[in-house]
This record gives C-alpha cells, sequence and structure tokens, in this order.
C-alpha cells in the first residue's frame, strides 16, 4: 500500500536535492552580498548544454560568453585603474583576464576537438560554468557597490534575459538529453532507482556536508559568514567585501553547475529549463526566510517530494502552480510573527 | 554644492529666471499636441502601437507608484494584467455582462488577488513581495494555461476558439477600429497621469515618497506605513488590470502569455528604462520600449540567420547597462540637462495649522514603569522605570551601549517591550506602533538621521506635519488638498526658520553637514507640533554657537509648554538644559535627580570615570 508514496517520496528527493543545491547557494549570496540572483537556474542550463555541445565535438557558446565577459572584465579594471592613475596596475589588470579568456577558450577549443571521456567533459563544463561566477558578480555587481536589494534584484532580472536568449541562440530551442554518469538500477524494497539518482543523492549530499564543513570549520568559510553578519565589521576585520562577494558568486554558480550535470541525464534540458529549476530553488530558500541555510536545504527538499506527489494526487498540469502556491502559507506564516518595526528597514 | 546665497528675505520665494518652468510647460503642450494629433496623422500601423504604447503605460504607471515612489518592486504586474483581461473575457463571453461592467470586475478582481499578496508579504523586507509576486504570476499563468474549460488553455480565448467576446460599445455602436479605441486608451492614460500627478503632490504622496528610504522616519510622525504600502500596491494591480481589461477589448482574443513573468519583466524594463521616479518616464520608457523590440525583432532575425525571441538578450543587456550608468532613466537624465524649474514659492500668508490639543494629564506626562527589553542573549535595557512631568525637560543620559536609544524606540513603539509598562498622559502605550505613538502628540528625532537626502528641506521638515493633517486618498487624487498642502509649507518654511535653515528651503537635504541635519530633524518634529518631543542627541556635530541656539529653541519649547526628553552625551548643553536628569548604565536606571544632585552621586562618577583604584 505503501508502495506508490514510497516511489514519489524517492523521485521528489531527487529534484529536492538539485533544488537544495539551488536554495543554498542562494542564501549564501544573498546573506554575502543582498543579491537575489533571480538568473541562477540559467547556470543550470549552461553547465548542461555545455557538456552536450563538448559530446558533439562542437565548441560550446559558452565559451564566447565567458571571453567576452574577461575582456569586460579587462575594460572595466582598465578604466577604473585609468580613474585611479595607477598605470602600472591598469596593465597587469588588463593582462590577466585577457590571459584568462585565451587559456580557456583554447582549452575548450582542444576539449571539443579531442575524444575525451565523459566526466572530463563534465569537469570542462562546470568549470567553465563556475567562471561565469565571479566574471558575471564583476561584470554585473560590482560597479554599483552600494545599490539596494531592488536594484540587484533588476539587474539579475536583465542578466536572466540575456542568458535565456543567449542559450537560446548558442543551442536553440530543442531539448537535450545526457547519458548517465554510470547506467543500471538498484532495487530498495518497491523502490527502483537509476543509478544516476543515486549518484544525484550522493553528490548533492557530499556537497552539502562539504559546505557545512567550509562554513563551520575552515578560516574561509568564517570569514563568508562574518561577510555576512556584517559588513563594515567584516572590512574592519580584514575581509574583503568584493572578495566575500566574489567568492559568494562563484559559489552559488558552482552549485548550479553541477546541479545541471546531475539532473540532465534525467530530465533532459533546454535553454529555459534552467529557469524553472533555479524558481524551486527560491520557494525552499524563502521557507528558510532567505538566511538559513540548513530550513533552505530542507524546505528545497519539501518542495521537491511535494511537487512529486501533487503532480500524481492532484494534476501533473497543475503541479508547478501548487509549488508555488507554497509560498503563501510560508509568508503568511513568517509576517504573523511579531516583528519589530525596525527589522523591516532595508 | 554650492547655491548662490540668498537674503532671508528672499527665502522660500522662487528665484527668477523661469526659462526652465516654460521650456517644460512647452513641452507638456507639444506633448499633448502630438496625442490630439495623432490619430489624424498616424496610419493604421502607427495607431496600433501608439495604442499598445497606451496600455502598456497604465502598467508603467503603476510601476513607478510601486517601485519608483513607495521602493517596493513587483516582478507580477503582467499577472494582474491577466488577471483584469480574462475576469472580462470570460463574464462578458460566458455570462453575458456589459462589457463596461466587466472592465470593473476586472479591476475589483485584481485588487482582491492584491490585497491577499499584500496581507502576507507587505510586513515583511521588501523583497518578498518582489518574490511573492513573482510565484504569483507563474500560479496564474499556470491555471489560465490548464484550467482549459474555462480559460480556453494556451490556443486562447476568443471567437477563433469558440468565446466570442463581445465588443466595448459606445451609445449603442461598437468601439473596434484602432481610431476609435485610441481615444478610449489614451484618455484612460490622460485621466491616470492627472491622478498619479495629484496623488504625489499630495499629503498621501508625501508618505508614499518617505517610505522609499526606510519606513522608521513616516511611521515615526504617523504615517500608517503598512496601509500606505497596500494602498500604492493595491493601485499599481488596478491599473494593470484596466490596461488587461483594455487589451481584451481591443484583441477581442486574449492568451496565457499576456500574464506571463516574461510580461511581468517587459513592463519593469520600460519603466527602468523611462525612469521609475518620472510619470512621463513610464510613457517614454514603454514608447522607447515598444518601438525598439519592434526594431529589434525585425533586424535580428536578419543577422542571426534564425528565427526566436533574441531581442530580450538586448534588452537584458539593457537593462543591467542602464541602473549601471544611467540608474534614474531617461526622463529625469533629460530633466536634469534643462535649465532648472523654479520651486513653487511658498504661500506665507496661508492660514497657521490647527494647533494640536494639549492632554491635560492629573499625574507625569510619560511614565516608564519595569520597562524590560532584549535581543537575544543581551538585556538592552533592564526594569527601567522613570517619569517625565509636564512641562519639563528631561536628559537621558549614560555612557555609550547604556541604552538610551533603545529606551527612545521602546517610548515610540519602535520596539516593543518584552515586559513593563509605558504610559502617555495615563494611557498604557507600550504595544501601539510607531504611527499611533505619533498621532498622540509624540515627535522625535533620530541619532542616525532618518531623512529623504533626494528630497528638498521643505519637503523633508513638511513630513512632520502627517499626524496633524487629514486629507486621504480621495482628495489626493483629485488634487482637493491643496490648501491644506499651502498651509502646510508655510508651517515648513517657519519652521526651518526657528531652527535657522529658512535661507535656502528649496535645497537638497543632501547638500547639508551633518550638524545642520540634525538641526533639520528637529525641524521636522517641530513640524508634528509635538505634546512630548523626544531629541536623540540634537546636539552631536553642531557648532558651538548652534548649540547655543538650540539651547535658546528648547527652552523657548519649554515656555510654550511642550515636554522635551533629551539624550545627549554633550554635558553642557544636558546640564544647562534639563530641570532632571535619568542616568542610564547596562540597561539599568543608575540615578535621577536634579543636574547637581546627579552630578555629586558616586555611582554616577564612576560609571562615567571609572572606580578609582585604592
Amino acid at each position: 500500500m505503501l508502495d506508490i508514496p514510497l516511489i514519489l517520496f524517492f523521485e521528489g528527493l531527487t529534484n529536492g536535492a538539485i533544488y537544495a543545491l539551488m536554495a543554498l547557494g542562494l542564501v549564501v549570496l544573498y546573506s554575502v552580498t543582498g543579491v537575489i540572483n533571480v538568473a541562477i537556474g540559467e547556470f543550470v542550463m549552461i553547465s548542461a548544454l555545455t557538456v552536450a555541445s563538448l559530446r558533439a565535438g562542437a565548441v560550446p557558446g559558452s565559451v564566447y560568453l565567458l571571453v567576452a565577459g574577461l575582456l569586460l572584465w579587462a575594460v572595466y579594471d582598465a578604466l577604473r585603474f585609468a580613474r585611479e592613475r595607477r598605470a602600472g596596475r591598469a596593465a597587469v589588470g588588463l593582462l590577466w583576464p585577457v590571459a584568462a579568456a585565451a587559456v580557456a577558450y583554447l582549452a575548450v577549443l582542444l576539449a571539443a576537438r579531442a575524444e575525451l571521456p565523459y566526466v572530463a567533459y563534465i569537469a570542462v563544463a562546470v568549470a567553465l560554468t563556475t567562471a561565469l561566477g565571479p566574471v558575471s558578480y564583476r561584470v554585473i555587481i560590482q560597479p554599483l557597490p552600494r545599490a539596494s536589494a531592488l536594484v540587484y534584484l533588476i539587474m539579475t532580472i536583465g542578466l536572466h534575459l540575456a542568458l535565456t536568449g543567449l542559450g537560446l541562440a548558442f543551442w536553440g530551442p530543442q531539448p537535450y538529453t545526457l547519458p548517465p554518469f554510470t547506467s543500471g538500477r538498484v532495487r530498495l524494497g518497491p523502490v527502483i532507482l537509476d543509478h544516476q539518482d543515486l549518484w544525484l543523492l550522493a553528490l548533492s549530499a557530499l556537497l552539502l556536508a562539504g559546505l557545512w564543513w567550509f562554513f563551520g570549520r575552515t578560516l574561509h568559510g568564517k570569514a563568508l559568514r562574518a561577510a555576512a553578519v556584517n559588513k563594515l565589521g567584516a572590512r574592519l576585520s580584514g575581509i574583503s567585501v568584493v572578495r566575500a562577494g566574489s567568492a559568494a558568486f562563484t559559489l552559488s554558480v558552482f552549485l548550479a553547475a553541477v546541479a545541471g550535470v546531475l539532473i540532465t541525464p534525467i530530465t533532459k534540458m533546454a535553454y529555459d529549463f534552467g529557469f524553472l529549476i533555479g524558481l524551486k530553488g527560491f520557494v525552499g530558500a524563502i521557507i528558510g526566510g532567505l538566511a538559513n541555510p540548513a530550513v533552505a536545504v530542507v524546505g528545497a527538499l519539501f518542495v521537491g517530494v511535494a511537487e512529486q506527489f501533487s503532480a500524481f494526487y492532484v494534476s501533473s498540469a497543475y503541479k508547478d502552480v501548487l509549488v508555488f502556491l507554497l509560498i503563501i502559507p510560508v509568508l503568511l506564516v513568517r509576517s504573523l510573527q511579531h516583528v519589530d518595526f525596525e527589522e523591516h528597514v532595508e | 554644492m554650492s547655491r548662490a546665497p540668498s537674503a532671508p528675505s528672499g527665502a522660500g520665494r522662487a528665484p527668477a529666471g523661469a526659462v526652465g518652468t516654460w521650456l517644460r510647460r512647452g513641452l507638456f503642450l507639444a506633448f499633448l499636441a502630438v496625442i490630439v494629433a495623432l490619430p489624424y496623422l498616424a496610419g493604421a500601423f502607427g495607431l496600433r502601437l501608439a495604442n499598445l504604447i497606451g496600455m502598456y503605460s497604465l502598467v508603467a504607471l503603476g510601476l513607478v507608484l510601486l517601485t519608483g515612489y513607495a521602493g517596493l518592486a513587483s516582478l507580477g504586474q503582467a499577472a494582474f494584467v491577466g488577471t483584469g483581461a480574462y475576469t472580462a473575457a470570460v463574464l462578458a463571453s460566458r455570462f453575458g455582462v456589459n462589457p463596461w461592467l466587466t472592465l470593473v470586475a476586472g479591476v475589483v478582481a485584481s485588487v482582491v488577488v492584491a490585497w491577499l499578496i499584500g496581507l502576507v508579504t507587505l510586513r515583511l523586507k521588501g523583497h518578498f513581495l518582489a518574490l511573492a509576486t513573482l510565484a504569483w504570476g507563474l500560479v496564474i499563468t499556470g491555471v489560465l494555461r490548464n484550467w482549459i474549460p474555462v480559460t480556453g488553455g494556451n490556443t486562447g480565448f476568443g471567437s477563433a476558439t469558440g468565446n466570442r467576446i463581445p465588443p466595448l460599445t459606445f451609445l449603442g455602436d461598437p468601439i473596434r477600429g484602432d481610431r476609435e479605441y485610441y481615444v478610449l486608451v489614451w484618455g484612460a492614460v490622460l485621466l491616470t497621469l492627472w491622478l498619479v500627478t495629484n496623488l504625489m503632490r499630495s499629503r498621501l504622496g508625501r508618505a508614499i515618497k518617505s517610505l522609499r528610504t526606510g519606513s522608521v522616519a513616516a511611521a515615526s510622525f504617523g504615517v500608517d506605513v503598512q496601509r500606505v504600502k497596500m494602498i500604492t500596491f493595491l493601485a499599481a494591480a488596478a491599473l494593470a488590470a484596466l490596461s488587461g481589461g483594455l487589451h481584451a477589448y481591443r484583441e477581442l482574443f486574449i492568451v496565457p502569455n499576456l500574464a506571463s513573468l516574461n510580461a511581468s519583466i517587459d513592463y519593469l524594463i520600460m519603466a527602468v528604462i523611462g525612469g521609475l521616479t518620472s510619470v512621463w518616464g513610464a510613457l517614454a520608457g514603454t514608447s522607447v520600449f515598444v518601438l525598439l523590440k519592434e526594431q529589434l525583432q525585425q533586424v535580428l532575425p536578419g543577422i542571426l540567420g534564425r528565427t526566436g525571441n533574441y531581442e530580450i538578450v538586448a534588452f537584458g543587456f539593457i537593462l543591467v547597462l542602464v541602473l549601471q550608468y544611467a540608474r534614474r532613466g531617461l526622463v529625469p537624465m533629460v530633466d536634469a540637462l534643462l535649465p532648472r524649474q523654479p520651486e513653487r514659492p511658498v504661500r506665507e500668508d496661508a492660514p497657521p495649522l490647527p494647533p494640536r490639543e494639549r492632554v491635560q494629564a492629573s499625574g507625569p506626562l510619560l511614565e516608564l514603569e519595569g520597562v524590560t527589553r532584549s535581543f537575544g542573549g543581551l538585556t538592552a535595557v533592564n526594569r527601567l522605570s522613570f517619569q517625565v512631568g509636564q512641562g519639563e525637560v528631561v536628559g537621558l543620559i549614560g555612557p555609550n551601549g547604556a541604552g538610551k536609544t533603545t529606551a527612545f524606540n521602546l517610548i515610540t513603539g519602535v520596539l516593543w517591550p518584552d515586559a513593563g509598562r509605558v504610559r502617555f498622559a495615563g494611557r498604557d502605550i507600550a504595544r501601539l506602533h510607531p504611527h499611533q505613538v505619533a498621532r498622540l502628540g509624540l515627535a522625535r528625532t533620530f541619532q542616525h538621521l532618518n531623512l529623504s537626502p533626494s528630497l528638498s528641506l521643505l519637503e523633508n521638515v513638511a513630513l512632520g506635519a502627517y499626524s496633524r493633517t487629514s486629507s486621504g486618498l480621495w482628495s489626493g487624487l483629485m488634487g482637493l488638498g491643496r490648501a491644506e498642502e499651502e498651509r502646510v509649507r508655510a508651517e515648513a518654511l517657519r519652521q526651518l526658520r526657528r531652527v535657522g535653515l529658512g535661507d535656502d528651503p528649496f535645497a537638497r537635504a543632501d547638500s547639508l553637514p551633518l550638524g545642520k541635519l540634525r538641526l533639520l530633524e528637529v525641524a521636522r518634529a517641530l513640524m508634528a507640533d509635538p505634546v512630548l518631543l523626544l531629541l536623540d542627541e540634537p546636539a552631536a556635530g553642531l557648532r558651538r554657537h548652534e548649540k547655543e541656539d538650540l539651547k535658546v529653541l528648547v527652552r523657548r519649547l519649554q515656555g510654550e509648554g511642550v515636554t522635551v526628553l533629551l539624550v545627549e552625551h554633550d554635558m553642557d548643553v544636558v546640564m544647562d538644559l534639563a530641570d532632571r536628569i535619568v542616568v542610564m548604565n547596562h540597561g539599568e536606571l543608575l540615578a535621577a535627580g536634579t543636574p547637581a544632585e546627579v552630578r555629586r552621586d558616586p555611582a554616577v562618577i564612576e560609571a562615567y570615570l571609572g572606580r578609582e583604584v585604592a
């Protein structure tokens, strides 16, 4: 009798693990930088479709995006150093993003031409996508160091539009699929899990545990947390807000990139699929109040499970509707708690 | 910021040189001329675009109100457009309701939905509204796509799918062509422009504008922040729904994409490009967006050799670049390039605002009894009790971190105590909201300034009279509160002069040095004609002669019957002014008495100077 709920639960858990990676990245990013990155799901799409291009022996469009972003980085740095009249720094500042762009381009070109094992393509795609994180931060957020959360939000909407459109230009409208890391099935009582489901659950759990350790035990992790709690205080203790922001962006994009290669063998991926995954991560993050990473992760898992149950018991057409409706009671509970007036000041 | 010095006698009068005014009037007339002439000049395609621009403008105007003025973002305006359109279309088509009535029904439906969303999000931080409206947009689109028996699903709703939407009629004749529809659409746009412009010049408009830089100041002068936020949000939803209804009757065919997230983002782009802080920005941004999109859709597929909505890439970059390099948007930028427009002069002959009724309490005016408040493990204020008698000046002093500002926040309702009572004129106010406390006649200044830097001194001060004035939403929209506004402006100028800032009332607040900004805070508090005035370190950053002026001012206020509670580190100021002094240390009451008594108190000396080492 419990077979169906159990099956649904495990299916939900696999999706939920992906949403959890997104939610965790969003919470970390928001706490450290005040940025709500609506474009987070696009990085899921980019990493997955980059693997698809590489496997087909084609140069993925995403590398041009990275090169363009790095060149823009060089221009922004050059302009800044010119304004500060530091010619020496300007030369170095120009040099390294250009060099990085050249290295990245050549590496991806070689990877596309050579016959490499699947895992190498995955590594290249995740690295390439992750590199877009600090680039996005440098080019989009850093030029406006003290903008409001509202302005950042609108900027990431711009990023979402640009990346979605570029995804369409690079890969076209059709969905792609990727092979599972290893093929085969495992039977757990009534539940049959593909190897890919296990890979997904295991690697997500590993990542979450790793981050737990990183934020709780290492100096860099603690520095990031300090920057999240108090920007001024962190700066006074020698933590660079810019570097913390860049690191948070990199981390959240890395999690999205990993999510992309984990989920695509199960669900397929097209230029506009990533966005919805990102938004469901947001529902998890909102359950955690955009502040509590542990609750956000649990919330995201819950979103995944609730999605499967509502698809089966209510209607698969309405499953997204029901998932997004989840945030209404969550917000209701939050707003019924008494908050001091001061706390809603930005 | 250098400004031409002006004689005190000329203060409040507008400077000569009205080129800016005439230029702007000319532009306005040119705009009206274009609107009137367009139906005779433009072809079918041009009129179609003009109608589109008009309908989008309504939504963008709502965003200007909501995002530009009140600082709240919505990522779901298209959801309200869709709600308005589908409610109208389904009611008219399925139930034979009069099309004009269905327009109203569409607006009502959207407003109800917005009210529910507002109820669960407006008490939270601003971005929760953005995320909730985003989610709501996805919900609505999902329902419109899948509830096929009612909405027709993805194929759309209209005669092509067997659901005939009857056209709007005027005196029995259907309004069909773009030329006739133009009158309807632009009539609605002009009316909305008029209403919104009136509103932003009213008392309520001032409250809306004050929200953008944080809501504590507004609340502390009697603005019911939740209510004002809600009004703004509902107005934006209503405009979006009206736009949706108009859309439904123009096309007589609607699709779920009308409500999609992409459409919501489009509206945001329009408002950002044009300038979120200007009603004209909504029109300009919409025009630029519609025309640019039209061009891009023709050009881009040719360049890329494929069809698809590639224009979103361009709009994505435009959004980011506008925010990075021209954050204020098109219209405010052009406005800054034109010669400055002289400010409307203050009518000093306007009758003064009625004075606040003085409460006659039998006991002390303010009484704290065992007030305690902790943050996590830290007890900031611990069983604090003291009284302030009517007409007294009481100094509240203590070392840094003693809990003085927390005590202020507990008195004014910004924070609520965990335990204890706060009585004002015998009434328990411990669990009132800041705006309710303000309406009783408490006014305050902030240690960490809480002013709107981009607004003029006069506008900043005028907010202080909010709790003394009464004109509401309706009179704001209709422009009926003008007489009261003149009285407020005249009063604001008087209060600015009273603190010595009357020379240039139209200067922006951020052009003043810190010390003068403190005086600006004092002037705003005086605007409230307070019964009890709470001053939080008013002398910090003031020069010697300014401090002397402040002392004279406080003494004069006391002579007028105002009770003052003063937090101050400057002992010279406190000892001079205060009838009695209350000393706090570590959140607790350390001593209380006359300045002379407190100065001799060994416990006080120890707290300030440390224990003598034997």
